[in-house]
């Protein structure tokens, strides 16, 4: 009985539908009128669908544009923060501020950000370096760059908390010893902070893997009117799956779009968990 | 060791405060925009410090575009109504699964932490199917009861509710404290970080949320905050100090949260890795 609201709330919405999913990804529908069975058509027209091999790609490259980046400049500021400083606590909130910001208010400001004349705060900063003013968000040499730069400056504050509390957790001991034996700095990144950290880069990974993949919102906010990007250069998975349901109602396709996207994740995953997972070091 | 790592110390400090400038930059381009005139906004150039301030843009940005003021308290109402009644049903289910023995326990919690697996987007098609099914299309329903429940919830307070020493049951029992009457006057009270962190994570992701109620809601009088400002960004994309203010007002009462409860936040996520 105490399990019963959550019980049916979950079933409902989240075990249920990763079926329901499945059975909806077999016909051709919109949900209302049409209802047409075409078994695995879906699947079979995805794998020649040049709009969606073109998402995908472009998803991967966000992905590989944002997660090693965030993670080595997240581990940066994470091990600097290490450090006995002054104002530690206010530079850690400064580091975190974005990560608790709404994505769309915050893709507002930095569509500004990015305007492409003198009055956009990145082509005036680049300008006291002689820098010339660059289309951020509407050339397609820079439309994916600007969307990586704004998930990295967004997500950097997360990572950077699980990095922090993963330095934390290496025994002083070690530093100690590393320090008798006369090692210094980088070695003692590379000997001892690095592979006892793995653990925690080993979660940061996955966890931004996974994330990635899903983007969305930024892309949706940054350009409005079309369907991602010049030259649809940012459109990505999820933005696509969402103009097939809720702009060409089909929301069969949609269904297979979704599941395809959680088998690649899936399998990325499980990739990861063979490769990496192999090399992590529990103390 | 202290005195040899100085220079170190310095670079790091040096390095760290110029990033922290970058960070912070954004949000100071937003607010100081939010509150340029005309003359400072339609120039060719940076205006780095308005002229004059003018505050007048929050007043116009939360009366236009209809209901902007409306979305906010819908965003509101949503996000405190969904954390209340996720710590609830989590509360219930958490002590089931700590306290109960019963049938079929173990398959059914395992069974609930495999769907942590999925992903939104396979099951973003069938849930809008269901919601449509049910007619709840354009309700606040519909906003509000596929997040009353949450896995990760019930999980993490499984794990604290796990930790309070069974004595303190026995010795309720013998007091003749029911089972609820004990969940809520023992355990909840004594669980009371995890439910604070739980809600601060459950309220902002209700507040930040943008393709569930972008789907599911059409009229502008269910519209949350966030479709509400998406919307206002293609109508009047020409306008970045009603824009800035606008979105001034849809980050400004997370940045207050985050300030009053940075610690609970800052180790929810470094114990759990919990994301909002």
């Amino acid at each position: 009985m105490y399990l019963a609201p959550a019980l049916a709330i979950l079933l409902v919405f989240h075990f249920f539908p990763a079926f329901y999913a499945a059975w909806i990804s077999f016909f051709n529908t919109n949900l209302i009128s049409r209802w047409k069975w075409i078994g695995l058509r879906n699947y079979r027209e995805l794998l020649g669908d040049s709009d969606f091999i073109q998402s995908l790609a472009n998803t991967v490259i966000y992905v590989l544009g944002t997660v090693p980046v965030g993670m080595a400049i997240s581990l940066a500021v994470a091990a600097m923060l290490n450090r006995p400083l002054r104002a530690r606590a206010a530079l850690r909130t400064a580091y975190f501020m974005p990560y608790v910001t709404p994505v769309v208010a915050i893709s507002i400001v930095w569509t500004w950000i990015y305007k492409e004349d003198a009055t956009g705060l990145l082509n005036a900063m680049l300008g006291w370096f002689g820098i010339g003013e660059q289309a951020w968000l509407l050339d397609p040499k820079w439309a994916m760059f600007a969307l990586c730069l704004m998930t990295v400056w967004k997500s950097l504050g997360y990572n950077m908390i699980i990095f922090l509390a993963g330095l934390q957790n290496i025994p002083h001991e070690y530093y100690e010893a590393a320090a008798i034996d006369g090692a210094r700095g980088w070695t003692v990144f590379t000997k001892i902070t690095w592979p006892l950290l793995s653990p925690t880069t080993y979660f940061v990974t996955i966890m931004s893997v996974i994330g990635s993949f899903q983007v969305f919102t930024q892309v949706y906010v940054l350009w409005p009117s079309s369907l991602g990007g010049p030259l649809g250069t940012t459109k990505v998975v999820v933005r696509y799956l969402y103009e097939m349901g809720w702009n060409s109602f089909r929301f069969g396709y949609a269904a297979a779009i979704g599941y395809a996207l959680f088998a690649i994740i899936f399998v990325l995953t499980l990739i990861q968990r063979k490769v990496v997972g192999s090399r992590v070091h529990y103390q | 060791m202290k005195a040899k790592n100085k220079p170190a110390d310095v670079i790091a400090f040096v390095l760290l405060v110029v990033g922290a400038l970058m960070m912070l930059m954004p949000f100071y381009y937003m607010i100081s925009t939010s509150l340029k005139g005309p003359e400072d906004i339609y120039v060719n150039r940076l205006v780095w410090i308005p002229s004059r301030l003018v505050w007048k843009n929050y007043v116009t940005a939360w009366q236009s575009e209809p209901y902007f003021g409306r979305y906010f308290v819908n965003s509101a109402l949503i996000a405190t109504v969904t954390t209340l009644l996720q710590l609830f049903t989590s509360a219930l289910a958490a002590y089931a699964f700590s306290s109960f023995n019963f049938w079929g326990k173990e398959p059914l919690f395992m069974l609930l932490l495999g769907t942590m697996m999925i992903p939104s987007q396979v099951t973003l098609v069938p849930n809008y199917a269901i919601i449509a099914r049910l007619g709840w299309i354009d309700t606040y329903r519909a906003l509000i009861v596929p997040f009353a429940a949450s896995v990760f919830g019930i999980f993490m307070m499984r794990q604290f509710f796990q930790t309070i020493p069974i004595e303190l049951w026995d010795a309720a029992q013998i007091d003749g404290c029911s089972r609820f009457r004990y969940l809520w006057s023992v355990m909840i009270p004594l669980s009371r970080p995890i439910f604070v962190t739980n809600g601060l994570f459950t309220f902002i992701g209700g507040w930040n949320s943008f393709l569930w109620p972008l789907i599911v809601t059409n009229t502008p009088r269910l519209r949350t905050i966030q479709v509400g400002l998406s919307q206002f960004n293609q109508e009047f994309g020409t306008k970045p100090d009603l824009l800035m203010a606008s979105s001034t007002i849809a980050i400004i009462p997370l940045l207050i949260i985050f300030f009053v409860a940075q610690n609970q936040f800052i180790q929810g996520i470094a114990r759990t890795g919990m994301k909002s």
